[in-house]
């Protein structure tokens, strides 16, 4: 830049600032970015988006009247309805036993507590399918749990309270694993000023430790709910599955599909996808929150 | 997730709760896990077995169940190692580099898992089938997807795409480029670099990534029970032969297969958690 020497050196803010030149992505030594990057770009396409932009093309063959009609007729009104309102009530019972198993798993000590932790996972490891039958028929009338309900006069199989004890199930871990971490890195050392201040054990839960699980809590409550929208396996065995009544959003698509009526089954499935988009966009925000709040500690 | 053991100071009053609380708590823990986990696994096990052994073997022996054993081995043979090859790859890519448009990327490498699993068997359905965009250029050729193997098993790829890639990428940025800088300026090819360096470090995070893809390969129901068709001894997978044989009222079949898959979940766990339990350093970049 400096032509020679003999050009008086300007003062230092006059230099021309190097321009930050717009680069794909910065230089390294290692190997290998085309290829790895190229590959997945390729297989992300072909695997993910182009099948997702097919299902917005088929949608977008039926006129906006006609689409309007398949995605709020009164049948897929009364699943969206259930699917939201079992995934949202299954979704707050997850949310306070899911911290209090964390709390428990975390703070007290107690026989087989690394088998419960381990077990907490089953049902990210259990097909869903098992998880249906298997819940259906400990919940049926003649069932282990079912036979005990029944005198009571509570019917749970096969009546919409069956699809929130399957989403009740599904959702489980995620509360519990996302509260759990935050749980143990806590600072014990804030609890201890409060108690040394006067605080009473249910008032420092409620000002100290409840604000700083709270978001993990939600986020955990977030990703159990978008979970929940979608599932199909647990839910149709003890579902009933009868429309307008117990029957589950994703269950009309394959109906549809029964039907040979595609584009229908595409519109309601277009307007789950924008449901689930709608809410991740919290999560993100709630995670990022969390993230934050735990580097704060 | 290993405790340390409990702080004497742990004890003071008013710094935990009291015994009765504590023990309520507890129970009341214990009682909702084995509500919700315990007993639908002891369940799937008792049904299986209600007459005897025997029977239960009958039932697994069948050669309609074989052949959805089987189909569910070829469905994971083939989705496993595909997402297997996409997460070193994904990862790389986006641990190893910095560029734009990175944190875009990741959201579509994560986006299957917010698609219910029956869009996911939707999408190849409008795409593949007989009434779908490429169905007729499809039938012309003479090839079929939808109710047959190539389905099933691309459905099976797109739930569990982001398996590996994800379980592997926060593994890799928190490693970062210092041993692989370093191989490379001693001398090591591209290829060395990652055998040499990058595999040994990342093979239990792998490892884990596999294991947990593999369970849900083959406890897929929702996305394969779309495009699969439901023929017998043709494009049954073990799910979808549970769903049949219970809708069939054959309880001790549907619940013998079932206890195979919650094997396969048991199994599934007590691998995790030996990894995380023996790994715990190397894994620690891994969310739980």
């Amino acid at each position: 830049m400096v032509a020679s020497t003999a050009i008086a050196v300007p003062p230092l803010g006059e230099y021309p600032q190097p321009r930050a030149r717009f680069r794909w992505r910065e230089p390294s030594v290692l190997p290998g970015f085309g290829l790895t990057l190229g590959f997945t770009l390729t297989y992300l396409s072909l695997i993910v988006l182009l099948p997702l932009a097919a299902l917005v093309l088929k949608s977008l063959e039926l006129s906006w009247d006609q689409m309007w009609e398949a995605a709020t007729s009164a049948r897929a009104l009364a699943a969206y309805r259930l699917s939201f309102g079992a995934a949202l009530l299954a979704g707050i019972v997850n949310l306070f036993f899911g911290v209090l198993v964390a709390w428990v798993l975390v703070r007290y000590h107690f026989p087989f507590k690394r088998l419960i932790d381990g077990l907490v996972d089953l049902p990210f490891a259990l097909p869903t399918a098992v998880a249906g039958i298997a819940l259906a028929t400990l919940y049926a009338p003649n069932g282990w749990v079912g036979s005990l309900l029944d005198p009571l006069g509570i019917k749970v199989a096969y009546t919409p309270s069956g699809v929130v004890i399957a989403l009740i199930f599904i959702g489980l871990p995620f509360v519990v694993r996302t509260v759990q971490p935050v749980l143990q890195d806590l600072n014990k050392d804030v609890e201890e000023a409060a108690a040394s201040l006067g605080a009473g054990r249910w008032q420092t839960f409620r000002r100290i430790i409840f604000p700083s699980i709270m978001p993990a809590a939600l986020t955990g409550f977030a990703l159990a709910f978008a979970r929940a929208l979608g599932e199909y396996g647990s839910v149709i065995f003890i579902a009933g599955n009868l429309p307008m009544k117990s029957e589950i959003a994703p269950l009309l698509i394959i109906i549809k599909l029964e039907q040979y009526d595609y584009a229908g089954a595409a519109t309601i499935g277009v307007t789950m996808l924008i449901v689930s988009f709608l809410l991740l966009l919290p999560i993100n925000i709630l995670q990022r929150w969390t993230r934050q709040r735990a580097g704060e500690n | 997730m290993a405790l340390g053991k409990p702080r004497k100071e742990a004890r003071v009053a008013s710094l935990t709760e009291s015994p009765a609380m504590r023990a309520g708590l507890i129970g009341l823990a214990l009682v909702f896990i084995l509500a919700f986990i315990v007993l639908p696994l002891l369940a799937v096990f008792t049904e299986a077995l209600r007459n005897g052994f025997g029977a239960y073997l009958t039932a697994i022996e069948d050669p309609v169940a074989l052949a959805a054993v089987k189909l569910t081995f070829i469905a994971a043979g083939i989705s496993v190692p595909l997402n297997l090859v996409f997460g070193i790859a994904a990862s790389w890519a986006i641990a190893k580099f910095d560029f734009r448009g990175k944190s875009v990327l990741i959201t579509f490498i994560d986006l299957p898992f917010s698609v219910s699993p029956v869009i996911a068997g939707l999408i190849y359905m409008l795409l593949f089938g007989a009434q779908g965009l490429m169905g007729p250029f499809l039938q012309s050729m003479d090839v079929q997807i939808i109710f047959a193997v190539p389905g099933i098993v691309l459905a099976t790829i797109f739930v569990t795409f982001p398996f590996v890639a994800r379980e592997l990428i926060p593994l890799m940025q928190e490693q970062g480029t210092e041993e692989e800088e370093a191989a490379r300026s001693l001398g090591a090819s591209g290829w060395q670099t990652f055998w040499r360096v990058t595999l040994p470090n990342i093979k239990w995070g792998l490892l884990y990534g596999v294991l947990l893809c593999n369970a849900r390969a083959m406890g897929e129901f929702g996305a394969v029970s779309v495009v699969s068709g439901h023929i017998r001894g043709m494009t049954n997978t073990m799910p979808l032969h549970v769903e049949i044989l219970y809708n069939e009222y054959n309880m001790v079949a549907a619940f013998a297969v079932a206890s195979l898959l919650a094997s396969l979940a048991v199994v599934t766990l007590i691998a995790k958690g030996i990894l995380e339990w023996r790994y715990e350093h190397e894994l620690a970049a891994i969310p739980r």
